[in-house]
């Protein structure tokens, strides 16, 4: 059972790099556009408009 | 179109020296857009950044010091749409960082309850097989790190609510989930010290992240609803030309003070409340009096802001604020009536009124049962706090807002947006409803009568005649227009009408003298715009006229079994068509706000719940005095603040769309509450005769908040016809 000392401390640092993540996204405003994001993604940057 | 408008009001400068603008951008409509818009205004010399929300169609520009904003707004008009710098309101900005502030909440209460909730189910599967009690131990001691920050942290929303109920030496739902919660998480953690077999890390937890779900939920949807409110606010604002020594500006109407001289044209609404230099003409008041005959001014009279400008342009210096009477009149009787409304206790602080005592009651009962019982101090307390973690009202908690949210979407699809949270239990509640006439059952813009009985050819060309004037009667006409290419070369005679040159021969539209025709007898109500070409001439009658679903919707609304009048500010011979046309039997005509408001503390006396639906500044005293308000977008300012909702767009569908679907959530919330009750009788005998393990409470209340929060979806059918 000693395999669970550092186990679960494993799995609570992946659940907090994920939570982390979440915070992250949020702050950085990641959530504030979300109908945008999905048309965003079908844009073609690279071409000048109208062209 | 007039000289370009100045917007440096709205440039806010930002932190590393560049400025920003927020403009609500009218007309996108898909993916496309974003391209377009954000290529063309980036392509501005000077603009930094454009990027253009979707969610909540808003432009954010920035720019490094000497881009002119005016350009950004023309380059969008070229493009089609129409783009109005705004500054956000702070009640949204709060709003927007309480919401930042739940989803963190939940994101972090989310976080441990599935980890505690990993490290409980092997505790339980450890019971029932050979876990040893050392590593028991390790796994409580671990939910303990994780359920005791995350709780400090996550359940602060609900700690703070609670203590400010309890300094008030009141209570609210949030007073048993916080005790509920500090409770199990101290009695775990004395449990955990003593090498118990079960601690409720979990339960406190999960409850902390179900309630935060809701909480969140209905944050998201007021604010996208506060979004859109927001937008047409910033649509609806107006400019207004001001004098700046001879010079005429166009200035946001925000801008203006008093002691400014402005200068308003025919066919533009009054901005502010002023007194007339020069000038003489007609102004409509019906968004301030629900009168429809318009009001000749000249100079030394007052003219009020929402006044439609119609025939002559005048010249006026802008009054100090409450110098104007009417306005000065009508929100004194604001006042009053507003803090006469009854607050009437919802049914959420009822629900908690009852329950926060009766829950303590039995907990203390049970472990004062146990102790006369002949058991130990440990067990008893154990119980008693096994029946508040199980009677946490998370289903009652959820039972209510759950349905709210899922209403206000149901309704922000019928195109009505809600003011006030609990406007849909009051809506549900209303039996009488009152309306006003002008700009509510009829549009807020007069139409052109009887379209089809004019030669068409004529009308075409009179209505594209009508497309080079602002007049407010031609602008009625110039609907009609299939063609929206006004003719070349057209003049307006301002007060007159308009000519132009058509295949040589001279059409005119305007006065029957401008025209050389005869005018006709009018009805009150009718007004006339003649026509001349050749030999051809028409008179064109134009009248405020009904919205096109009213007949319809009054039906509907009575089928509902609801008790409908007209309450007006306009004369009798303008009300009673309309009230014969909808076949509304009970009506007043040449009413004064306060005599509006008698009416209806008339009918408020007589037991009645009256939903009051108007438009007009003189309406807005009766709105706060009525049980539950609603209001089209068009109304005044003042006003809309007022209604407890708002509804867009022409039709008058949305008002009986929003009593279906308030009385549905209405039956659902008392559906969910019964729910919680039931659920409550059942798990709390479990719960007193001591049977409830840390597993029968987290499936308890996870499955308790399942079924209320499924069953508030059912709200969601419905409402659109």
């Amino acid at each position: 059972m000693n395999v669970l000392v550092y186990l679960v401390p494993l799995a609570l640092g992946l659940g907090l790099a994920g939570l982390f993540g979440f915070l992250w996204a949020l702050r950085s405003g990641q959530y504030s556009d979300v109908d945008g994001a999905a048309l965003r993604i079908l844009q073609d940057d690279d071409v000048e408009p109208g062209r | 179109m007039s000289a370009a408008i100045d917007l440096s009001l709205y440039a806010k400068p930002e932190a590393d020296g560049r400025v920003s603008m927020d403009l609500a951008v009218d007309g996108v409509t898909c993916g496309a857009c974003i391209g377009r818009i954000e290529g063309a205004v980036k392509q501005l010399p000077g603009i930094a950044e454009a990027r253009l929300n979707f969610t909540n169609r808003r432009l954010h520009v920035v720019w490094n010091g000497d881009a002119e904003p005016e350009r950004i707004v023309e380059t969008l008009a070229a493009n089609g749409y129409h783009g109005h710098p705004f500054v956000p309101l702070r009640a949204e900005q709060e709003e927007a960082a309480e919401a930042r502030r739940l989803t963190r909440c939940l994101g972090v209460a989310g976080f441990a309850a599935m980890n505690v909730m990993l490290l409980s189910v092997s505790v339980w599967s450890g019971n029932a097989s050979d876990m040893t009690s050392e590593t028991r131990d390790f796994f409580h001691w671990a939910s303990a790190l994780i359920a005791l920050p995350a709780a400090a942290y996550a359940g602060r929303p609900f700690f703070q609510s609670a203590w400010r109920a309890l300094k008030a030496r009141s209570t609210n739902m949030d007073v048993p989930i916080s005790i509920g919660v500090v409770l199990a998480l101290g009695m775990s953690l004395v449990e955990t010290a003593h090498h118990a077999r079960e601690a409720y890390f979990d339960s406190a937890i999960m409850l902390l992240f179900f309630l935060l779900t809701g909480r969140a939920l209905e944050h998201a949807m007021r604010r996208r609803t506060r979004a859109v409110a927001g937008n047409l606010a910033a649509l609806k604002a107006e400019s207004a030309s001001r004098f700046d020594g001879d010079e005429l500006v166009a200035v946001p109407v925000a801008a203006l003070r008093a002691g400014d001289r402005l200068m308003i044209r025919s066919g533009e609404r009054v901005p502010a409340d002023g007194a007339v230099l020069s000038g003489r003409s007609k102004v409509d008041e019906g968004l301030i009096t629900g009168e429809t005959a318009r009001r000749r001014v000249a100079p030394g009279d007052t003219v009020y802001a929402g006044s439609f400008n119609y025939d002559g342009a005048l010249t006026l210096t802008v009054t100090a604020a409450g110098g104007a009477s009417l306005i000065d009149e009508i929100e004194k009787l604001l006042e009053k009536a507003a803090s006469a409304k009854s607050r009437a206790m919802r049914l959420a602080d009822r629900a908690s009124r009852i329950y926060a005592p009766v829950v303590h009651a039995t907990a203390a009962l049970t472990c004062v049962g146990w102790l006369i019982a002949g058991a130990s101090v440990h067990d008893a307390i154990v119980t008693a706090i096994a029946v508040l973690i199980i009677t946490c009202p998370c289903a009652l908690a959820l039972a209510i807002p759950a349905v709210q949210v899922v209403a206000a979407g149901a309704l922000f699809r019928s195109n009505v947006i809600l003011n006030a949270g609990d406007a849909i239990e009051r809506l549900a509640e209303a039996d009488t409803i009152v309306f006003d006439k002008t700009g509510t059952l009829t549009l807020p813009e007069p139409r052109v009568v009887a379209a089809e009985k004019v030669d068409p050819e004529v009308l075409e060309i009179a209505a594209r005649l009508a497309l080079s004037t602002r007049h407010p009667l031609a602008t009625a006409l110039a609907r009609e227009a299939k063609s929206r290419v006004p003719f070349e070369g057209a003049i307006e005679e301002p007060g007159r009408g308009v000519r132009a040159t058509i295949d040589g021969i001279e059409a005119r539209a305007g006065s029957a003298a401008f025209c050389d025709v005869p005018e006709v007898v009018s009805m009150p109500g009718l007004s006339h715009i003649y026509f001349t070409h050749g030999g051809k001439s028409a008179a064109i009658a134009v009248a405020q006229s009904l919205r096109p679903d009213a007949v319809e919707t009054i039906a509907r609304l009575r089928a509902l079994g609801l008790d409908l009048r007209i309450l007006s500010g306009d004369r009798a011979a303008a009300v009673a068509p309309v009230a014969v046309a909808l076949g509304i039997s009970k009506w007043g005509a040449s009413l004064k706000p306060a005599e509006k408001i008698g009416l209806i503390e008339d009918l408020k006396r007589g037991g009645r719940r009256v939903l009051m639906v108007g438009d007009g500044l003189n309406d807005a005293p009766a709105l706060a005095a009525a049980h539950v308000s609603l209001s089209p977008i068009s109304a005044a300012d003042l006003t809309q603040a007022q209604a407890d909702a708002v509804f867009l767009g022409e039709r008058l569908a949305p008002v009986a769309d929003t009593m279906i679907v308030a009385r549905r959530a209405r039956a659902l919330m008392a559906q969910n509450l019964w729910l919680a009750v039931i659920y409550n009788a059942v798990a709390v005998p479990v719960a007193i005769v001591g049977l409830v393990t840390p597993l029968i409470a987290a499936l308890a209340m996870s499955g308790s908040s399942l079924l209320v929060t499924l069953n508030a979806l059912r709200a969601r059918r419905g409402g659109a016809a």
